[in-house]
């Protein structure tokens, strides 16, 4: 099968001809003065699961209650699956919830929380319980059944909230900070469990968090966003590898930025900056010279020397002394002090044994790769 | 150095008191138990004595408990006659009856206005809940007695609606509101709505938000979400609520004995003829040990039944 294919099977985002199922149109929710979400407008396919990522107040929270139907937009228009939404309650739409505080009913069992969205469908009590028995299975909670929401654990009631908002096969499922409540250990199972529950019933997700490594896990299409509006969409590795804006690069993993000018906007462009000289980087279009530009370096991409490597065309190249290092178990993270003073973030993998690491107050030669350097413009 | 002095005081005191084995917690505890014990407990056993007593025209007007014979030994004087001829006399059963029945009555009424009150100030955004909240308990800066009086200047023959529904056509006669049962429900669900609203409020204004949101999100109707979601989980405070109303209006006497007519029984109103009108203490206090009765049992009952709810 040809890459192309397999793309426009798997990722529908990337065929132009392509029916999105939600269409997001120059939405606008203004609380007050307050304006929470800025005319955003974004299409997003059958079957995906996308992230909303922000930081606190980003407006994504917004965004997905507005999709639930419990915010009403100041301006613009969602339609789901081709019907516009405007109008119809929260009640009526082939959506659900899972809340982020997960907002079980105190009062009812397990059994009945999951049960509730079907017997609100009319459906018969026998058809309703065996569909939950299955449900229960699915999220390996069918021995709680009987339990009450306060007997259970922070995982186990995060899965009657899954199951819960699962139930009714809603054609889309929006989740608010699914894994917020969970520890680090917990968490990274639950979001392999997720994607299995996601793929086994083919719904389509969105997810709101503020963690950017749940995103990067769990995302077909990540929604970078900021006071508003979204800044980037994109798969995980285009967002981490391509960021459009400081902002972006800076939210999604750690960065090292310099700010410069072009002088040579050819292939490699040439940028001088204040802080590092004159440095390579990536060639993109677009650009002239005398232009402002940041440059973006990931910290992976720096190798530590002892030896000053061979001057080349296409490498930068810059001595220093080591600050810092944290030692990660399977990598360690480096603060190298340039010779002007400015420190550079460079994280090693451990992936070889090495018997004689670099260690504090080393002086080693920092160098990466022209490729491994990003002009950014805003 | 305020601080320094403090704490040494506190560490003085904390040893003394540990030295004769009491700690903190058991001072906490011991101030209200002492009250308890002071002004309910012992009133009540004194109560409890006079109901086993006989009457007698003497100050105090019953029977002692003891008496020491010619020989010098003691007799005790006891007698369940008080609580036998409770049970026989219809007037005292049917003066209890009534006083549930009424209590009943006006603690259901009180509930059915006082809900819909409370749901609207919890629901209320916080500047206005604050004023909503403080006309309820507005009421309290005013006597008690002065707005049963305020209610008969509504209610009288020549009163302010017969007046107002004579003027404006809607009846010839003016209706009978004054020393009617009808009278005594709105002076009970009147003073009594306050303590119905403030327990269902505090406990409205902690069902949280998502709860509603996510009953709505899984299809459930304003309605149905009401009825499966905000009704049970506001029991608490629905039981809570009644218990206020319908324990005060049981023993009520102001009510009935200003508003109510000649007709309208209640076990308050008995009791004050017994206690001040026939001078019978001892009878009065059955008729109260056995109010108090009932009143304990329903709680009693209630409780129990929330414990075992807790327990599944």
């Amino acid at each position: 099968m040809s890459d192309t294919a397999l793309a426009a099977d798997t990722k529908p985002w990337r065929d132009t001809t392509a029916r999105p199922f939600i269409s997001i149109r120059n939405i606008t929710k203004r609380f007050g003065d307050f304006t929470a979400v800025n005319d955003i407008s974004l299409d997003i396919y059958q079957g995906e699961l996308f992230c909303l990522l922000g930081g606190s107040g980003c407006g994504k929270s917004t965004l997905l209650r507005m999709l639930a139907g419990f915010e009403v937009p100041t301006a613009g228009q969602i339609l789901i699956d081709g019907q516009d939404m405007a109008g119809v309650p929260a009640d009526k739409r082939p959506t659900n919830m899972m809340f982020q505080s997960y907002a079980l009913f105190p009062h009812m069992s397990v059994e009945k929380n999951v049960a509730y969205g079907l017997l609100r469908e009319g459906k018969s009590r026998a058809e309703a319980y065996a569909r939950v028995a299955e449900m229960l299975k699915l999220v390996k909670l069918e021995a709680l059944a009987k339990r009450k929401p306060h007997q259970l654990s922070g995982g186990q009631r995060q899965r009657v909230a899954l199951a819960r908002s699962l139930i009714k096969q809603p054609k889309l499922l929006l989740l608010d900070e699914p894994l917020g409540a969970l520890d680090k250990k917990l968490r990274e199972e639950t979001q392999f469990e997720l994607i299995r529950i996601q793929e086994t019933l083919g719904v389509t997700f969105i997810v709101v968090t503020h963690d950017q490594d749940e995103a990067m896990t769990l995302a077909t299409r990540i929604g970078v966003m900021n006071e508003g509006v979204i800044t980037q969409v994109g798969e995980p590795r285009a967002i981490y590898e391509h960021p459009k804006s400081r902002f972006v690069a800076d939210f999604i993993g750690s960065v090292n930025l310099f700010e410069g000018q072009v002088r040579d906007p050819g292939a490699p462009v040439v940028v001088e900056t204040p802080e590092l000289g004159t440095m390579k980087a990536l060639a993109r279009e677009g650009l002239s010279a005398g232009q402002q530009v940041w440059l973006a370096l990931r910290p992976e991409r720096v190798s530590l020397t002892r030896t000053e490597p061979a001057a080349s065309d296409s490498v930068n190249t810059l001595p220093g002394v080591v600050e810092d290092v944290a030692y990660m178990g399977h990598m360690s993270h480096f603060r190298v002090r340039l010779a002007n003073g400015r420190m550079l973030r460079v994280t090693l993998s451990n992936r070889l044994h090495d018997e004689d690491p670099i260690s504090w107050d080393e002086a080693v030669f920092a160098s990466w790769n022209a490729s491994a350097m990003r002009v950014l413009t805003e | 150095m305020s601080a320094l002095t403090d704490n040494a005081l506190w560490r003085g005191t904390a040893r003394v008191m540990g030295r004769l084995g009491i700690s903190g917690r058991t001072l906490v505890i011991a101030i209200p138990m002492l009250w308890l014990l002071a002004f309910f407990l012992v009133p009540f056993l004194v109560l409890g004595r006079i109901s086993l007593a006989e009457a007698i025209i003497a100050r105090p007007p019953y029977t002692p408990l003891w008496e020491r014979g010619p020989d010098g030994t003691l007799h005790i004087i006891a007698t369940l006659e008080n609580y036998r001829f409770l049970l026989e006399d219809a007037l005292y059963r049917n003066a209890y009856l009534s006083s549930i029945r009424i209590a009943v009555i006006s603690t259901v009424f009180a509930l059915l206005i006082g809900y819909p009150i409370a749901y609207y100030i919890a629901r209320s955004p916080e500047p206005r809940r604050s004023v909503l909240l403080l006309l309820v308990i507005l009421p309290f800066w005013t006597s008690f007695l002065l707005r049963v009086y305020a209610w008969m200047g509504f209610l009288r023959r020549e009163g302010v609606i017969n007046n107002t529904l004579m003027s404006l056509g809607i009846i010839d006669q003016p209706l009978v509101m004054m020393q009617t049962d009808f009278a005594v429900y709105i002076g009970i669900v009147y003073t009594y709505l306050p303590f119905m609203i403030l327990p269902l409020y505090a406990n409205l204004v902690k069902l949280d938000d998502a709860l509603l949101e996510a009953a709505g999100d899984l299809g459930a109707s304003p309605t149905v979400t009401f009825f499966t979601v905000t009704l049970p989980l506001s029991l608490p405070g629905i039981v809570a609520g009644s218990m206020l109303v319908f324990i005060p209006a049981i023993g009520e006497y102001v009510i009935p004995a200003l508003l109510g007519g000649p007709d309208t029984l209640m076990i308050g109103r008995v009791l004050w003829d017994e206690f001040f009108s026939s001078r019978d203490w001892p009878v009065a206090s059955a008729v109260a040990i056995v109010m108090l009765f009932l009143v304990v049992a329903p709680i009693m009952w209630l409780q129990s039944v929330q414990n075992r709810r807790e327990l599944q």
